[in-house]
């Protein structure tokens, strides 16, 4: 039986800029910044609230993983927007909202009661996007 | 946005500002009366507003702040007074027992499991990385950096 999950990638286009913007925008935490090699990294962060959870911010690169026209065209898709890679929780959505955005993340559509959540979406520095729900209160 | 969430905005912009301003300054000594005023605040109504909203006083908010920078201050291998000071801390005594209260370790104790750690990912980096995507990266031995 599946019990939790412990990793997940998100495939960005520069991983200096993705720490910043993990760290300094949203909050959180480096969890391990290990060089492999000559322009080798293995970078992850964890939310603040989510030490188990290492969110690997994986550089999309020709090498081992991508042959190069998979790693243009993955990096093409990325950088257009074409993924959405998760659904981050916070406890007010409208004050988390005001305080990244007057650090500068760019919202794509800001908090909207939708029938099924309160929610708004941003974009990461590489063009991924995400949506910004509320815990329940209840 | 729905039009209904439009003046609710204005107040939780002042609010985030206050936060910010926490977060910039908390190196320095600062007066909760003085950012209330800046918000347009009262202290009570703020400091109420900011406890429902972050679930936290804000004098408990800037001392979670200073802890924070602080514990990463000393994961890069700061002397513990430089720490202290270095995040708007007035006395050593008063940090360290702060400090303890919070993590569990003293400064110094968590400064060395820190550098103990920062080491052991430097030095066997595998242990940190699963085999599937080390194997996909070609990353199959610790040295090969």
């Amino acid at each position: 039986m599946i019990t939790r999950i412990n990793h997940v990638s998100i495939f960005v286009l520069n991983q200096d800029s993705a720490h910043d913007f993990y760290v300094n925008k949203l909050g959180f935490k480096v969890h391990t910044d290990v060089t492999m090699g000559p322009g080798q990294r293995w970078l992850t962060v964890c939310p603040p609230e989510q030490p188990g959870l290492e969110i690997t911010l994986m550089a999309i690169d020709e090498g081992m993983m991508f042959k190069k026209d998979s790693a243009e065209l993955m990096r093409g898709l990325v950088s257009k927007g074409t993924f959405g890679f998760a659904v981050f929780e916070c406890n007010d959505l409208l004050a988390t909202y005001e305080e990244l955005k007057a650090k500068g993340v760019e919202f794509t559509k800001p908090p909207t009661k939708e029938f099924y959540a309160f929610e708004a979406l941003f974009k990461d520095d590489s063009g991924n996007w995400f949506s910004l729900g509320e815990k329940s209160k209840n | 946005m729905n039009e209904d969430l439009y003046p609710k905005i204005y107040f939780y912009r002042r609010l985030v500002q206050a936060k910010l301003f926490m977060d910039a300054h908390f190196d320095e000594p600062i007066n909760l009366d003085a950012i209330a005023d800046e918000a347009y605040f009262s202290k009570f109504h703020f400091i109420r507003i900011f406890k429902k909203i972050y679930q936290q006083t804000p004098h408990q908010y800037l001392t979670r702040v200073r802890l924070e920078k602080a514990k990463m201050l000393l994961q890069s291998s700061v002397q513990i007074t430089e720490a202290c000071y270095a995040c708007g801390f007035e006395s050593i005594s008063s940090f360290t027992t702060l400090f303890k209260k919070t993590t569990g370790f003293t400064p110094s104790a968590y400064r060395q499991q820190q550098l103990d750690l920062k080491a052991d990912r430097q030095l066997k980096p595998l242990k940190y990385i699963p085999a599937c995507f080390a194997e996909k990266r070609g990353w199959t031995e610790n040295s090969n950096f």
